[in-house]
């Protein structure tokens, strides 16, 4: 079977962008895919799979990636990354909670 | 963003005593606080705010690194610290391994673009091998500081 290449963009959704937590979820979740995934910012490409990569986008919310996903699994692959990407942080209400108040400015 | 505008030189440890997560993230913290960067007042909240963060899911992101970080409204501008262990440290990582490096990172809860941007350096320079080699092996304070410091300067590469 040819592997089929499926390119998709997503919307960064995480308030904070895509700080530490949604990169490393990202990343976790590019590793269960057989196919290799890309996410481009602008000109840049990085490994999905790679943590330190994904972080190197310093994806801001609002901002478009595009997801390249290549392999047997493609399809599957890339319509689960743009849903995590297109997620917002889960993260976000624990950590404003942890702050003090004020910590919730929008 | 360069380490230079964000690591507190004075924090950072070499030799850290600590082998549990939490006892880790205190001895960061602590490392900030007598460094004044952090307010002594407010150091078991951003410790607890830090382990919540934790706790969500391990920002020990493998091959012996952690980016243990939280938000704090005590802080005016992002503050960040090296740490590093010679016999590693149970982090709960996604691979398992022991983290024998640690950028902590406390950002002011407004500015989010900051904390990207410092944590884009890390991550940059972080997949460098020499520089994270060299960086778990440092010996003294000076070593760290130097490291950062040829990183800044673009010595590593990207």
């Amino acid at each position: 079977m040819v592997p089929s290449e499926i390119r998709q963009t997503a919307v960064v959704a995480s308030k904070n962008g895509l700080h530490a937590r949604p990169a490393i979820q990202l990343a976790e979740l590019a590793q269960r895919f057989a196919s290799s995934i890309q996410i481009v910012k602008d000109d840049i490409a990085v490994d999905g799979k790679s943590v330190l990569q994904v972080m190197t986008l310093a994806a801001e919310n609002g901002a478009s990636l595009l997801v390249v996903a290549k392999g047997a699994d493609a399809q599957d692959a890339a319509s689960a990354i743009v849903g995590i990407i297109e997620t917002e942080d889960s993260s976000a209400g624990a950590e404003a909670g942890a702050s003090e108040a004020g910590a919730s400015g929008a | 963003m360069k380490f230079s505008e964000f690591i507190s030189l004075k924090s950072i440890k070499v030799n850290m005593v600590s082998e549990g997560k939490t006892e880790a993230v205190a001895e960061l913290v602590q490392g900030l606080v007598d460094a004044g960067s952090l307010d002594d007042s407010q150091k078991d909240g951003i410790i607890q705010a830090v382990m919540n963060r934790e706790e969500l899911g391990s920002t020990g992101i493998g091959r012996g690194v952690a980016v243990p970080h939280t938000k704090h409204s005590s802080v005016k501008e992002i503050v960040g610290t090296v740490g590093v262990s010679k016999g590693g440290i149970d982090f709960r990582s996604l691979d398992g391994d022991k983290v024998n490096l640690f950028f902590m990172l406390i950002s002011p809860p407004d500015r989010p673009s900051d904390h990207l941007r410092a944590l884009e350096n890390i991550a940059k320079q972080l997949q460098n091998e020499t520089f994270c080699s060299f960086l778990k092996q440092a010996k003294t304070v000076e070593d760290v500081v130097q490291l950062l410091s040829e990183a800044d300067e673009n010595h590593f590469g990207s």
